[in-house]
């Protein structure tokens, strides 16, 4: 089946390419996938698209490492999340995929970080240009102290969109699922909202500029359970349009709307006095959370180490 | 990334490359980022000019005159024939002032600053403080104007006899009580910010074993703000020396060969800036002996409020140190 | 690496400590009465200070308030020049500073500014460039103003500017006087902006001038007025550095533009103080009064400014 028309069916949760030629998920009884390829299919042209390939990934601030040799594919219109304890270097991860680490002066990444097959810390590729492209969610939600229209409006006019703003406004907030709250408070200031609202105007400023990716970093941690949900909800909506990495230490979080997870763990060097985070098994959401390869997944994920 | 809930094939696009390069290699960015250093860098002009125009002319005066002559002597009368080139008098000036500003800034400034952080509750705070900002806002001319009819003739009036004679027009006293009025907001507010950044908790460990407020603040803040004071004072003493109008006004224009005699509070004196004022007005021809003149004794004072100011850079940085 | 004895906070602690032995060891000596004494002589002694410090200032104020009385009214500010008390008043000298602040405003916002967002925004806090400037920005605020009125005549009234004693003179002069205060309060208020909303904006595509320009600058803006108010007021109670520019006290005319001969308000003052008369006294009380309730304007204003629309995050 070619690409193009997988994208065309009509399914709820979308394909997967099983990793290190595991059984499908159809055997599991409470989700029903339709698997397109053959285990072991690396190499066949109808595998699924990646947008990011890492190949040996080591970032550190300052000569101090924070992760370590991280090698996983993203793939496209998934939800790809990374859980592992605190100070596992999740954030950092997912910030060198926008290029948000340059900001900080002290951080060198090494390896190959390839976006749709180009090399994404090439000398030639712009950061500003790069993040039109991926977009950031934050674990605060951070509106501009400005109103609601103006939140969204900022992004397409400073890029110069085209199109008419009312319109891109409305696309997006009624893409974050949040135009009906908001429809006649545009004007209003954006701090006068709840953080749930908050953090979905945050997610409809990122739509605005139409990215191909968002990352969110820890998005719901803020948030109050009701909200978490919306959020969670949205982001299963999204996934059909974009691709999503998302950073969460909520394990139940990862189980309930990612379809790959990738689990770090924390290590220390010799005399403890660094540590970084490494990845331990990245793999099907559902493998990693009912059947790990690695007895660490299962610890963590069974609520034995935290 | 339309709106719609699927693709449909046409409007997918064929995998095609990203674009990563910068759509446009902005040059705004650069320009801007010339004229904000530029901006910047204008600090660093105008230090260097400050001191070009300060040393140009110094030199040249260390040419004519001898450098000890002007440094060690006693003998001050530039404008006179024959001139008088040593500077000590109105270096004693100036210092005789400035000390008599600190006699009665010190205890004014700090017993407030103990007051605002020790005593002062929420609401007295929030009075005393403006007004202490309105002091600190105060023309210097008119603390000058204030000491010389006010002050001048009030110290007059209550001078006591057993003390000898009382002072005249103008004195190191007026002058010094005005410049002491004028720098306590400096003291204040500085000492205060000092001692407010005291943790809580060591107070709170001494009033915990029954100690007085008096001592809690003597013996436990007061020490531990120690530095953020020292730097405070500093900081006034910088300001009374560069102080011009209110000895222009009050403490008079006529050097005091007499080096100890400046520290008498009922003598005139002349202070640098105030020869620098009388001296450097518009007629005064580039190139001078009396020109250099002026610029030699800017130097000296120059020199001595930059120390002052790196002293008190070191010592605040001691107390910001600790708390962040 | 300090040791442990070298390091600050170790050193503010035994200060601390040994303040709190000395508090114990009193303690439990048996004076609790003499402390209670020494507690009120000491209170007392601070309430004095303070009430030093406030009588001073309303002396200072009230003394020109009753000695200015007789000449507080229209006359003051419609009179021009005069060697005649009764014909003399502050016009020329307020149109004189109203065009040098005028000019000051004009110069200082965009340089102090310009400089604080370089520092904060795109200077790597640790670079020589940095640090060099922040000393320079550091000293220049401790040098003695006169000082600065001796730069204005060495270079900007004669040469390499040659501008001559005129209202634009004073202007740069007072501008570079000033400066260090704009740049230290935007600096400020810059600094008060979240990074979150820095890297909101970034994360959307946008650029770093981009950001500053739409989120930072304007939410610090606030701030930045109160610092440029704060500093204008500063500029106009100067006199010092106007003396060596030449500005003559005795000028009949107005002054009208940026290249003319001016005067201004602190220096006229300074004009009556040194006269003899007792009439050019009054002038001078009255004067002073005026300035004060120009200046208490100016700040209150500033303040009420930054109380109503200081960005809270």
């Amino acid at each position: 089946m070619s690409e193009v028309d997988a994208m065309t069916q009509d399914d709820s949760k979308p394909e997967t390419e099983p990793v290190g030629g595991e059984s499908p998920r159809a055997e599991h009884p409470t989700i029903a996938v339709k698997t397109q390829f053959q285990p072991g299919s690396a190499g066949d042209a109808s595998e699924k698209e990646k947008v990011f390939e890492l190949k040996d990934i080591s970032v550190a601030y300052g000569g101090n490492p924070a992760v370590k040799d991280v090698s996983i594919d993203v793939y496209k219109h998934e939800v790809t999340a990374l859980i592992g304890p605190s100070g596992c270097g999740k954030s950092t991860l997912i910030r060198t995929l926008n290029r948000m680490n340059d900001l900080v002066p002290s951080a060198s990444v090494t390896g190959e970080l390839l976006y749709h097959g180009e090399d994404l810390y090439g000398p030639t590729v712009d950061p500003v240009q790069v993040r039109k492209l991926i977009g950031m969610v934050f674990q605060k939600p951070n509106p501009f102290p400005k109103s609601v229209y103006e939140n969204i409006a900022f992004g397409p006019k400073t890029l110069k969109m085209e199109g008419e703003m009312d319109e891109i406004v409305e696309r997006a907030l009624r893409r974050a699922a949040l135009w009906d709250e908001v429809k006649d408070r545009l004007d209003d200031n954006a701090f006068g909202m709840s953080g749930g609202q908050q953090q979905r105007l945050c997610i409809a400023r990122c739509l605005a500029v139409a990215p191909d990716v968002i990352l969110m970093d820890e998005p719901c941690s803020a948030l109050d359970p009701i909200s978490t949900g919306k959020i969670e909800d949205l982001m299963m909506e999204l996934k059909e349009e974009f691709s999503i990495v998302i950073v969460t230490h909520n394990m139940q979080q990862a189980a309930r709307v990612s379809d790959r997870t990738a689990f770090l763990m924390v290590e220390l060097d010799a005399d403890e006095q660094s540590r970084w985070g490494r990845i331990v098994e990245y793999d099907d959401t559902q493998k990693i959370f009912t059947n790990p390869s690695d007895p660490r997944t299962e610890d963590y994920v069974s609520g034995k180490v935290g | 990334m339309e709106s719609s809930g699927h693709i449909a094939a046409s409007q997918v696009p064929a995998i095609t490359r990203p674009r990563l390069e910068a759509a446009s290699p902005r040059y705004g960015e650069k320009v801007i980022y010339w004229l904000l250093a530029a901006c910047a860098g204008l600090s660093v002009l105008t230090t260097t000019a400050i001191v070009i125009s300060l040393i140009v002319p110094s030199i040249e005066f260390f040419g004519e005159v001898p450098i000890f002559e002007f440094l060690l002597g006693t003998d001050w009368g530039p404008t006179f024939t024959p001139p008088g080139f040593g500077v000590l008098p109105i270096v004693f000036g100036t210092l005789s002032v400035t000390l008599w500003a600190l006699v009665f800034a010190i205890p004014v400034g700090l017993g407030a600053a103990i007051y605002l952080s020790e005593y002062a509750g929420p609401r007295v705070r929030r009075i005393l403080k403006p007004i202490l900002e309105v002091l600190a806002g105060i023309p210097t001319v008119a603390f000058g104007f204030f000491a010389l009819v006010f002050i001048t003739p009030q110290i007059q009036k209550i001078w006591p006899s057993f003390l000898g004679s009382e002072p005249g027009i103008f004195s190191v006293a007026a002058g010094g009580l005005a410049i002491g009025l004028m720098i306590v907001p400096i003291i204040a507010s500085v000492s205060e910010d000092s001692m407010s950044a005291v943790p809580a908790g060591l107070r709170e460990g001494a009033y915990a074993l029954g100690a007085t407020k008096a001592r809690v603040a003597t013996k436990v803040v007061f020490p531990a703000a120690l530095s953020g004071i020292v730097a405070s004072i500093i900081l006034a003493v910088s300001r009374a020396l560069g102080e011009t109008m209110i000895v222009l006004i009050a403490a008079g224009n006529t050097p005091n060969e007499n080096l100890l005699e400046n520290f008498n509070p009922v003598e005139a004196i002349q202070a640098m800036t105030a020869f620098i004022a009388t001296t450097a007005t518009g007629d005064i021809a580039t190139g001078s002996i009396t020109y250099k003149t002026v610029f030699a004794v800017a130097m000296v004072l120059f020199l001595m409020t930059l120390a002052m100011n790196l002293l008190s850079i070191r010592f605040v940085r001691k107390y910001r140190e600790v708390y962040e | 690496m300090a040791s442990r004895r070298d390091d600050p906070k170790t050193a503010r602690a035994s200060i601390a400590l040994a303040g709190a032995r000395g508090v114990t060891a009193a303690m439990l000596s048996d004076q609790p009465r003499r402390d209670v004494v020494r507690n009120t002589i000491f209170a007392s002694l601070l309430l004095l200070a303070v009430a030093v410090a406030l009588a001073g200032l309303a002396f200072l104020i009230g003394d020109s308030l009753i000695k200015g009385a007789p000449r507080l009214n229209i006359d003051l500010l419609t009179n021009g020049t005069s060697a005649l008390p009764a014909n003399a008043g502050l016009r020329s000298a307020i149109i004189g500073t109203v065009w040098i602040i005028s000019f000051v405003a004009l110069f200082i916002v965009p340089l102090g500014v310009g400089a604080a967002i370089f520092l904060e925004e795109y200077a790597s806090k640790e670079s020589r460039l940095a640090r060099t400037v922040e000393v320079n920005i550091q000293n220049l605020a401790a040098v003695p103003s006169i000082i600065y009125g001796l730069l204005g005549l060495a270079f900007i009234a004669r040469s390499p500017l040659n501008l001559g004693f005129v209202v634009l003179t004073a202007s740069i002069t007072l501008t570079l006087l000033v400066l260090p205060i704009v740049i230290l309060v935007s600096r400020e208020a810059i600094r008060s902006v979240p990074p979150s909303i820095r890297e909101g904006s970034l994360a959307l595509g946008a650029t770093q001038w981009q950001t500053i320009r739409h989120q930072v600058l304007p939410a610090a803006i606030p701030g930045i007025a109160t610092g440029v108010i704060l500093a204008l007021s500063r500029a106009i109670g100067e006199t010092a550095p106007l003396i060596p520019l030449g500005a003559a006290t005795f000028v009949t005319f107005d002054p009208s533009g940026p290249l003319s001969g001016y005067t201004a308000l602190p220096l006229q003052i300074f004009d009556w103080v040194k006269q003899p008369q007792d009439e050019f006294q009054v002038l001078a009380a009255a004067g002073i009064i005026v300035m004060l309730v120009l200046l208490i304007a100016m700040n209150s204003f500033a303040i009420w400014l930054r109380n109503r629309y200081e960005q809270r995050w």
